[in-house]
């Protein structure tokens, strides 16, 4: 097969080969089809991931890793082929680099929380303009815990990380970087295989935050990107809430110390001392979510059988067009014009505060999300208290894009 | 559309576009910060009693509009009253916009307000200035108060 034209190969996708398979997307609300535009947020969940937890809760259901009978083993198995499944989708070496947690933001904070430890008073971390307030404030906790100084990436107008500036904010105490795979504000893709080029080259490690990457992408590759860390939610990608997946390298997992104590993370225990599992068990302390890991697996089943670059394609040109028609709406300012933009735009209008805009579009069904983002460093740098952030999946269609401008055009009559 | 017209009335939009009293009072005897961290509303209330009377009231700030369309009309209807109005105008609107407890006729112009409460998630919006207010008329000298 010949190189195909990406326009050409977009037509391969159709919204409509999904829309089918996921229950809330044929909500109606105020008697209006739900446009749901709100998947930098969480994305709604397909019926086979519904059912899944269904299932394991009527048919495998037991407390994971001890017992020795039948539905402890059928848990157990369920759990770890979860792990596996994780491994291929972002292409780790081995199941031993995926720890299982909450989410994204519980990712960061145990490795900020455990891997800081090693680190001494006076040493660096630099994190970028454009992070989530998850990959900020666990590095504000450990830089006033232990002394950590906190540098700043910078970023410009457009949106967009001044990577050429990393080299002189990289010291010999830099002991990590820490920057988004794609904004969750802006959309922008940032370049992060040179970002680890330098970071690598001047001894740092590079923890990735990949929360708004992971559902857009066609492929995530751990390994081509070079991050060391790697972190993103399950909810985000069609899978339930309340499980997340950090990836780390092996060798760094093994010299960390263990982040939370308890059953499941220890190899014995005694009074005078208890010696730790290996990762990723060592940070798994306690009773995980299984039901919700299993969903995660069923959720990258349920990815794999797409044309995935087909659909990243698609959605591609389907932000496109949400920016076009955003700009012909008088009053509107896009934040940003990053070169690379994936699956999310920010934007105001001129006269309308972002929580009335949210109201208005609701009536008609339009979901978004109003607000600072979690990302007030962003805010600030565009001057703004809030925007109004409209987010796509590969479910959504250029009707619901015309559904919101339609109601985008209403509360300019009405508010503006 | 019907529930948007009970929620933006004619009345909110006028204070929104022309909001009263939108000033600082630099001689106030309470000045209090308001903060709602989930949306960004942020105002700052001036109230400068004398005696048992509200000599002058005031704010500043950006939010939305309904928000500032409470904070404006807050500062229209207290302008002069005594402390005593003051309170008890700030627990019917407390008890109308948070219980739907009352009459929103009864508090004339106030009761534009209650159009809130098919928007649970906007209730928090109006009550902001009230809330500010609470803690000026505390006089505890609390720097700032939240809505969350």
């Amino acid at each position: 097969m010949g190189e195909m034209h990406a326009a050409e190969r977009s037509r391969l996708w159709s919204p409509e080969r999904v829309r089918g398979d996921f229950p809330a997307l044929s909500l109606k609300i105020n008697g209006f089809p739900l446009s749901y535009l709100d998947n930098a947020a969480t994305t709604q969940k397909p019926k086979v991931v519904i059912e899944r937890l269904a299932y394991f809760y009527a048919h495998e259901n037991a407390n994971i890793h001890r017992g020795v009978h039948r539905l402890a083993e059928l848990a157990t198995a369920a759990y770890e082929g979860a792990r596996e499944r994780v491994r291929r989708f972002v292409n780790a070496r081995s199941v031993e680099e995926i720890v299982f947690v909450r989410g994204t933001t519980e990712a960061i904070n145990l490795v900020a929380a455990s891997l800081g430890t090693l680190w001494q008073r006076g040493d660096e971390v630099v994190v970028s303009a454009m992070e989530h307030h998850a990959n900020i404030v666990p590095w504000q906790l450990l830089a006033e815990r232990q002394g950590i100084g906190v540098r700043v990436l910078p970023m410009n107008e457009a949106g967009e990380l001044e990577v050429e500036k990393l080299p002189e904010l990289l010291t010999p105490r830099t002991r990590l970087v820490a920057v988004t795979h794609v904004s969750n504000v802006l959309g922008t893709m940032n370049p992060i295989a040179e970002i680890v080029r330098m970071a690598h080259a001047a001894g740092a490690l590079v923890l990735v935050d990949g929360a708004q990457a992971v559902s857009h992408l066609a492929a995530v590759d751990v390994q081509a990107l070079g991050a060391d860390f790697y972190c993103f939610s399950g909810h985000k990608m069609f899978a339930p809430t309340g499980i997340g997946v950090l990836y780390g390298r092996q060798e760094l997992l093994a010299e960390m110390p263990p982040y939370q104590g308890g059953g499941d993370m220890i190899r014995t225990v005694s009074f005078a001392g208890s010696t730790f599992a290996d990762p990723p068990y060592r940070f798994e302390a306690g009773t995980p979510p299984i039901a919700e890991a299993v969903g995660l697996g069923c959720a990258i089943d349920y990815l794999a059988q797409w044309d995935r670059q087909a659909a990243e394609e698609y959605e591609q040109e389907l932000l496109d067009y949400t920016i076009a028609r955003l700009r012909a709406v008088p009053g509107v300012r896009v934040l940003g014009s990053p070169q690379r933009r994936i699956g999310v735009v920010s934007f105001t209008l001129a006269g309308v505060h972002a929580h009335d805009l949210g109201t208005v579009l609701d009536r008609y069904g339009v979901a978004i999300r109003v607000g600072h983002h979690c990302a007030m460093p962003v805010m600030d740098f565009y001057r703004v208290p809030a925007t109004a952030r409209v987010s796509l999946a590969m479910y959504n269609t250029f009707e619901e894009i015309d559904q919101m401008v339609m109601a985008l055009e209403e509360a300019r009559r009405l508010l503006g | 559309m019907e529930g948007l017209r009970e929620l933006y009335q004619e009345l909110i939009l006028d204070h929104k576009r022309h909001p009263r009293n939108f000033r600082v009072i630099a001689d106030a005897t309470a000045a209090v910060e308001g903060h709602n961290p989930l949306c960004g509303d942020h105002l700052w209330l001036y109230v400068k009693v004398e005696g048992d009377r509200i000599a002058d009231v005031a704010f500043q700030g950006e939010g939305c509009a309904i928000s500032t369309a409470s904070a404006s009309l807050l500062t229209e209807s207290l302008q002069g009253q005594s402390v005593a109005e003051a309170e008890r105008l700030l627990q019917e609107v407390i008890a109308l916009l948070t219980e739907g407890k009352g009459s929103a006729e009864a508090l004339g112009k106030l009761g534009v307000l209650a159009g809130v409460r098919d928007f649970p998630s906007r209730v928090k919006c109006a009550m902001l200035a009230w809330r500010t207010l609470e803690a000026a008329l505390a006089g505890k000298g609390t720097p700032s108060v939240t809505t969350e």
